[in-house]
């Protein structure tokens, strides 16, 4: 029972350096929490946790074995390193706990390179509603070409840029798409109905391209066949997994944001009139009374 | 906006660059095979041959090589693929041929016995090896070349199904990584692949 536990828990590739990042981002978040010890950031901090452990788990654990050599697996890794995971990340909007808890010096760092003009200006570019866009679609088809797919898979070093390719652009996605802050308060943070079109443009490319992999008669991807299968399943049926795979709850996903975008929309709504009101009355009693 | 305007010269740059360096390596206009050289590392293992010797990758040195994973009980694939290999390796001279090592490893090491690949690997004519190992050793071998194998539930005569890789890995003399040919390519291609690379290796 442990042997296969840790069997489990051993990464099938071993990468120091993404265990290190996910072990500072949880120590940090960890501590952030202690120290600010507020009952409204539990909600959060489950959004966060779930996320960061579904990323680790899909790259560094037995899992990632699975992902290796089954199609649908590899498929089902990708929506949680590119959707679900960096969602939810985003959605617990964790920059203020990650502040709290990081150590003086990682914060200076991390603001010292934020605020370089080229990092800012390639952030603001990234963010752009088209480009991110285009990224967030373009890097699914990218590597689901099949020849580009067939190296990859074949490649440990193309393996590991796939992987962190598509875990980098979902977490600059989604923050960018569950920004709560009000629109306009940073050069990034667009319209809520800008940011809904960019939702919905990105969701027929998905559908398009899962349900032709889901749909083709013949394999598509043969570099499973060539690599062998981690267990014997009819590779049509793994094709057909995976087709449903990128088809369909990818595409949901679109719409569970669109969801808390118009939440985050109403909230905005909300907070706006109040100040309008109280300036009326608040106005006359700052004058002097004398 | 000049400054955004080179930055998104920048970005395009940098993705396209980035397609184009990776669409280069899979695939070589001359192979109808997948040139795999860089892209995998050299050839390194330690097994047991037909005879029930201990046996590396060193015995096979200086030699052109064509591994396959496989298992003797396999009902189509295998005995498909070295039948291939056999009528590919025909349409060399014998010289040529009497250089060429094919190594049948069976990632079935419970019913594979030497005496049982002996017998499965004589059927395919000179030149054909087979290899097993402890599950450790096949494991090692077959991680190093990102493939795997596993095992079906058996039937109620002890029978099961193994999924392996359908692919010939190709090594040079060297033992570098060559080539990768798969199922879609025909004897004849696999002839002209291994005359064009035995002519850049000369």
């Amino acid at each position: 029972m442990t042997d296969e536990i840790i069997r489990w828990l051993t990464p099938w590739e071993p990468q120091p350096v993404l265990i290190a990042v996910f072990a500072l981002a949880a120590l940090c978040y960890a501590r952030g929490l202690a120290r600010r010890r507020r009952i409204r950031d539990i909600a959060p901090a489950i959004a966060f946790g779930i996320g960061l452990i579904s990323m680790y788990v899909v790259m560094q654990t037995h899992v990632d074995y699975y992902a290796q050599y089954m199609f649908f697996i590899h498929r089902a890794q990708h929506l949680i390193l590119h959707h679900l995971g960096p969602f939810l990340i985003a959605l617990s909007m964790p920059t203020a706990v990650l502040a709290a808890g990081a150590p003086a010096w990682l914060n200076r760092g991390v603001r010292g390179i934020g605020t370089l003009p080229p990092v800012m200006a390639c952030y603001r570019f990234v963010q752009h509603p088209v480009i991110s866009a285009l990224l967030f679609v373009g890097l699914i088809y990218f590597w689901l070409t099949p020849s580009i797919h067939f190296t990859a898979m074949l490649s440990a070093r193309d393996y590991w840029l796939m992987n962190l390719s598509m875990a980098v652009d979902g977490l600059l996605f989604w923050w960018f798409m569950l920004d709560p802050r009000a629109p306009g308060t940073t050069r990034t943070t667009y319209s809520t109905g800008l940011r809904i079109i960019v939702l919905w443009a990105v969701m027929p490319p998905q559908i398009a391209l899962g349900a032709y992999i889901a749909l083709a008669p013949d394999t598509v991807y043969d570099v499973y066949a060539v690599c062998g299968r981690a267990f014997p399943i009819s590779p049509i049926v793994d094709q057909q997994l995976g087709g449903l795979i990128t088809w369909i709850p990818a595409a949901m996903m679109s719409v569970v944001a669109t969801l808390i975008l118009l939440r985050f929309g109403f909230i905005h709504e909300r907070n706006r009139t109040p100040p309008a009101a109280e300036r009326k009355t608040a106005i006359p009693t700052k004058e002097p009374v004398t | 906006m000049t400054l955004y305007k080179i930055h998104s010269a920048l970005w395009l740059a940098l993705v396209l660059g980035l397609g184009t360096a990776l669409s280069a390596c899979s695939g070589g206009a001359d192979y109808a095979a997948h040139d795999i050289t860089g892209v995998m590392p050299d050839l390194e293992f330690n097994l047991t041959n037909e005879k029930g010797e201990a046996v590396t990758a060193d015995d096979y040195d200086g030699r052109l090589k064509l591994l396959f994973f496989g298992y003797t009980n396999c009902p189509d694939i295998c005995p498909a693929t070295m039948a291939r290999i056999r009528a590919a390796l025909g349409g060399l001279d014998a010289d040529t041929r009497d250089n060429i090592d094919v190594l049948f490893l069976s990632v079935d090491p419970e019913r594979d016995t030497p005496e049982r690949l002996q017998r499965f690997t004589s059927s395919f004519g000179e030149g054909v090896t087979g290899l097993t190992g402890t599950q450790e050793q096949l494991k090692a071998l077959s991680k190093r070349y990102r493939v795997t194998y596993g095992y079906g539930e058996p039937n109620e005569n002890g029978f099961y199904l193994v999924s392996h890789s359908s692919a010939i890995f190709v090594f040079g003399p060297d033992d570098r990584a060559r080539l990768l040919i798969n199922q879609q390519q025909g004897v004849d291609e696999i002839t002209a692949d291994l005359k064009t690379l035995l002519g850049q290796l000369d």
